[in-house]
């Protein structure tokens, strides 16, 4: 039991890769259903492996916490550093939660390569997990390139038709970023004299020219990654063509690998640019809560409305963080937990009716509710929290952060708040033409409601939207300590 | 000019001991009669170059000695670097044997001439005078053309062979002529006493830069950096997959060690002179290699502009001029023998006579058609474009991490951008592996049965790639300490 407690972020990360490695040993599709079962138990496993992670966590420190810390590479003194503060926290849950929904909700719909896909998924799981606990340069580098493989495959094995581009559009859109922040770190290690210690970093003066440097190549691989405007143009490609579970995942965590990369790696490292630069990331971040959901207003296609809404979303994220305020930035993470629920779940949603009648436009549907009322439930519920609604996690995040930027900042704030009317609109319309009105489309007519695997995934996600909208203290409570720490230090020059 | 004593011999026993053996299986082959081709040749020749391997790590951890009246170094590296030679040819002739025999290209001389390259490369490696290196050259280079020119009945082999002979017979030509102004301006060909007069000779007189300039022409001819690269496709395209592997392999470790000899051991005094030459190449390297293999159609020509750039990113390594630089190279350089190697096994494991399997078109589907290549495949095209956790992530993060403390910022981050493009074909095959589906008629030819041992080590050679990721750090520090001669010098 020892070596499991002082050794439970290794084992989250591994034991869902090596699990997926089994998944792949099941082998051709003959064994499919030995490859779901097994894909599930192990998703579930890693599930309840993190819970410890929730209830031993120490609320009141900043501190790293779940150590892990033995020598790996000495010659450049890159070590197999993990740590989670309370910021990994709650992704790292995030992560595992989603990822049982992932492998549900592939269920029955993959049915070509099916040990390859459930493998690829508990594969990535493990890598993200890596990506949100290493403390290490490198480590961090490892896990966060990595984890493009198997997302590479899944768009483009399971995707849609034009899904080879998608494919390769996505992964050399996040390389270029990534080798950016290669760089940064190679220069980071010779600046510090030999060490690649994230931590070290964070404390390590750097004049400014050279923070703006090394900021801009962190930015190049997290706005990418984010996506932020105007290198977002990967995310709806990839969105649409990504099978469903790919979607999930993409939205739902790998946009935050982004958002975290910018709390743990490039604010501390480089603070001084950051107040710099947060004018022109400010607006960029506006840019997407207004342009980008003017774009997903008029989107035809169900799958890139939501990639869309997600960018615009996902522009309150970093709004949150870059002005520097303490409800701000904590409304930006749960930001960060409620959309990765949220746009899961719609895209759990648009999975289901794909699944159904093989299109995602919208014009397709109309007067889905008179067929399918539980499944016109779930929908309106996550439109509703898409859109902001008081009681679903997506108020909370965005109420946060309106409040604190209005703060600093009663213009920022104005303009942000545009998304309360902007989002409600094209959710609620997108919705009002899919689920409302009359049935026009005779196919339609003949549609099944949802089965009891797809209502208990959604009853799941809706779950997690409900609990933190009405109840968001205990996660609020877990960052709390450490976004203090952080703006603490955001706050200090290294000049 | 003093006695050789049985310790000189002693120190060049490994290529004595290959080259006799060479001359005793043509022999053997000669006389043996079987019905199979070369059922005697082919064990012994393995059997010779994994003993050879073994034999060439006795005094690893002794001090470096330079022995036949300074012609050759025995040292840590070099003991290292021949081993490798030994088992890397010993896995080429592996993977090669099939698909050779199916062609009718397994005869005795074939092996008996990949021993002999063998010694050249040795040769190369121990190389601690300017005759020896030459020497070295060009045996492996005359066992080359001949191994190529061997599928008589190819016009394109015959091209390739012509076309690498006059090439590198030019090469060689500006290589020597390099090394007799060196001779002219230092007095001597070793080595050793041509760096010895560093400090008399400066950097600027015309008569030494040409030296130096026509020497590492001659030597990034022999590598195919740009812009002497052109032999390179048309080679690889031309040849035989079979020799193919053999020549993109193994000479790169024998090539690093040449690098090594002549820059560092040799020039390095007039680092300003070769340094902004080196910068050059390299960055051409990769950006031609890196761009124009984009519009390749056959995977031989693909990988050979492959290589042009991954040397490229080996000279990256070297322009450094520091001990970590090096080290970064000869990591570098071994990584890329061992994914080389992997491959070209499963090139050469998905053709059988009268299939090729040497357009990208042929990986189509393989997904479907043998997961498991396709899976190997996936791990070597991840390993060339360095995508961790592959080593040839590790390996190209130390070249990169060498250039930057050594100063050269700009160069680092444009050798990153370029190997944003190298990531896009490394991408298509497996795009085509996993992403397209089967033509018809390529399913059937899927039936062919793949010797069951090579699969086995081809695996072993793939997932190593990735599976070595835990211990990169202690193969990064054995190279770094074995170029100091593990503290002993």
């Amino acid at each position: 039991m020892d070596f499991f407690s002082q050794h439970l972020l290794s084992w989250l990360i591994w034991f869902p890769v090596v699990g997926g490695v089994l998944v792949l040993a099941t082998g051709g599709d003959r064994r499919a259903v030995a490859a779901r079962w097994l894909a599930l138990g192990i998703s579930v496993i890693t599930f309840i492996l993190s819970v410890p992670l929730w209830t031993g966590f120490n609320r009141l420190t900043a501190d790293m916490q779940f150590v892990e810390r033995a020598p790996w590479i000495e010659r450049f003194q890159i070590e197999y550093f993990l740590g989670v503060d309370g910021i990994s926290v709650p992704l790292v849950l995030l992560t595992t939660i989603l990822t049982i929904v992932v492998v549900i909700a592939g269920w029955q719909v993959i049915q070509s390569r099916v040990a390859q896909y459930f493998a690829a998924f508990l594969i990535m799981e493990g890598l993200m997990i890596g990506v949100f606990c290493a403390l290490d340069g490198i480590l961090f580098y490892l896990f966060w390139e990595a984890m493009l493989i198997p997302m590479f495959l899944i768009i483009g094995v399971w995707g849609g038709p034009n899904r080879v581009y998608a494919a390769i559009k996505f992964f050399l859109y996040t390389l270029l970023g990534s080798l950016l922040m290669l760089v940064a770190l190679l220069y980071l290690y010779r600046a510090s004299g030999g060490l690649f210690d994230l931590l070290v970093f964070h404390h390590l003066p750097l004049s400014g020219s050279v923070q703006t440097l090394v900021f801009l190549a962190f930015f190049a691989a997290f706005a990418v990654k984010i996506p932020m405007v105007p290198v977002h143009t990967w995310l709806p490609d990839a969105h649409v063509e990504a099978p469903t579970g790919g979607s999930v995942i993409l939205a739902a965590i790998t946009l935050k690998m982004g958002a975290y990369g910018f709390l743990r790696i490039a604010m501390p490292i480089a603070p001084d640019a950051a107040q710099q630069i947060a004018p022109v990331i400010i607006g960029l971040s506006l840019l997407a809560v207004v342009y980008i959901a003017l774009i997903a207003l008029v989107q035809q296609d169900m799958k890139k409305l939501i990639a869309y809404s997600s960018i615009s979303h996902m522009g309150f994220v970093t709004l949150g963080f870059f002005v520097f305020e303490t409800r701000a930035m904590e409304g930006a993470i749960v930001q960060m937990i409620s959309h990765g629920f949220i746009s899961g779940a719609l895209f759990l949603c648009v999975g289901v009716l794909y699944d159904r009648l093989h299109s995602r436009e919208i014009a397709t549907y109309g007067g889905v509710i008179k067929v399918m009322p539980v499944f016109a439930f779930f929908i309106v519920f996550f439109a509703m929290a898409n859109a902001g609604l008081p009681g679903t996690s997506g108020f909370v995040g965005e109420f946060l952060v309106i409040l604190g930027t209005f703060s600093v900042n009663a213009w920022y704030a104005a303009v942000a708040a545009l998304t309360l009317v902007v989002g409600a609109a094209y959710t609620l319309w997108m919705v009002k033409r899919v689920v409302f009105g009359a049935i026009q489309n005779p196919k339609v007519a003949e549609l099944k409601d949802l089965d009891r695997r797809e209502f208990g995934v959604l009853l799941l996600v809706a779950f997690g939207v409900l609990i933190i909208g009405v109840w968001p203290a205990p996660l609020l409570e877990v960052m709390d300590a450490s976004v203090d720490q952080l703006l603490a230090h955001l706050a200090v020059s290294k000049l | 000019m003093t006695a050789l004593t049985a310790q000189d011999f002693w120190a060049v026993a490994p290529e004595i001991y290959v080259a006799t053996l060479a001359c005793l299986i043509l022999v053997v082959d000669l006389y043996i009669r079987s019905s199979r081709p070369c059922a005697v040749a082919y064990p012994l020749t393995i059997a010779t170059l994994v003993s050879a391997g073994i034999l060439c790590l006795d005094g690893l951890f002794e001090p470096s000695q330079t022995v036949l009246n300074g012609l050759v170094v025995r040292d840590a590296v070099s003991a290292i670097l021949k081993s490798g030679t030994c088992f890397g040819t010993a896995g080429v002739l592996f993977y090669a044997r099939d698909y050779a025999q199916e062609r009718g290209l397994w005869r005795g001389e074939y092996l008996v001439l990949s021993l002999f390259g063998v010694v050249g490369m040795m040769a190369m490696i121990g190389a601690a005078h300017l005759l020896t290196l030459y020497v070295g050259i060009e045996l492996l280079a005359l066992c080359l053309y001949g191994m190529i020119a061997m599928e008589r009945d190819s016009v394109r082999a015959a091209e390739a062979a012509m076309k690498y002979f006059i090439l590198g017979a030019l090469a060689s030509g500006v290589l020597l002529y390099g090394m007799s102004l060196l001779y002219g301006l230092t007095g001597s060909l070793s080595l050793g006493a041509v760096s010895g007069t560093s400090a008399s000779l400066k950097g600027d007189s015309l008569p030494l830069m040409l030296a130096i300039a026509m020497v590492v022409v001659g030597l990034l001819f022999k590598l195919g950096a740009v812009p002497f690269h052109m032999w390179v496709p048309d080679v690889y395209d031309g040849s035989a997959t079979s020799t193919t592997l053999y020549l993109s392999a193994v000479p790169k470790l024998a090539a690093f060690a040449i690098l090594l000899r002549l820059l560092s051991t040799g020039l390095e005094g007039w680092i300003e002179v070769w340094q902004d030459m080196l910068v050059v190449a390299a960055l051409l390297s990769i950006a031609l290699g890196n761009v124009v293999a984009i519009a390749q159609s056959s995977i031989k020509r693909m990988l050979a502009y492959s290589t042009i750039s991954n040397m490229g990113f080996l000279l990256l390594g070297f322009f450094a001029g520091t001990q970590a630089g090096y080290s970064a190279a000869m990591v570098y350089a071994t990584i890329y023998m061992v994914t080389t190697l992997a491959a070209f096994g499963v090139i050469l494991a998905l053709s059988r006579s009268g299939f090729e399997s040497d357009r990208l078109d042929d990986f189509r589907g393989l997904n479907r058609r043998n997961p498991w290549l396709a899976l190997l495949m996936l791990i070597v095209m991840f390993s060339l474009a360095g995508i961790p956790p592959t080593a040839g992530f590790f390996a190209k993060l130390m070249v990169l991490q060498a250039a930057l403390d050594a100063g050269f910022v700009e160069v680092v981050v444009a050798a990153v951008i370029l190997a944003v493009v190298g990531a896009f074909y490394y991408l298509r095959i497996v795009k085509l592996m996993y992403f397209d589906d089967v033509e018809e008629g390529v399913l059937a030819l899927s039936a062919h049965g793949y010797r069951g041992t090579m699969i086995w080590v081809l695996s072993v050679n793939a997932i190593g790639l990735v599976a070595i990721t835990p211990w990169i750090g202690k193969v990064m520090d054995f190279a770094g300490r074995s170029l100091t001669g593990f503290g002993l010098y």
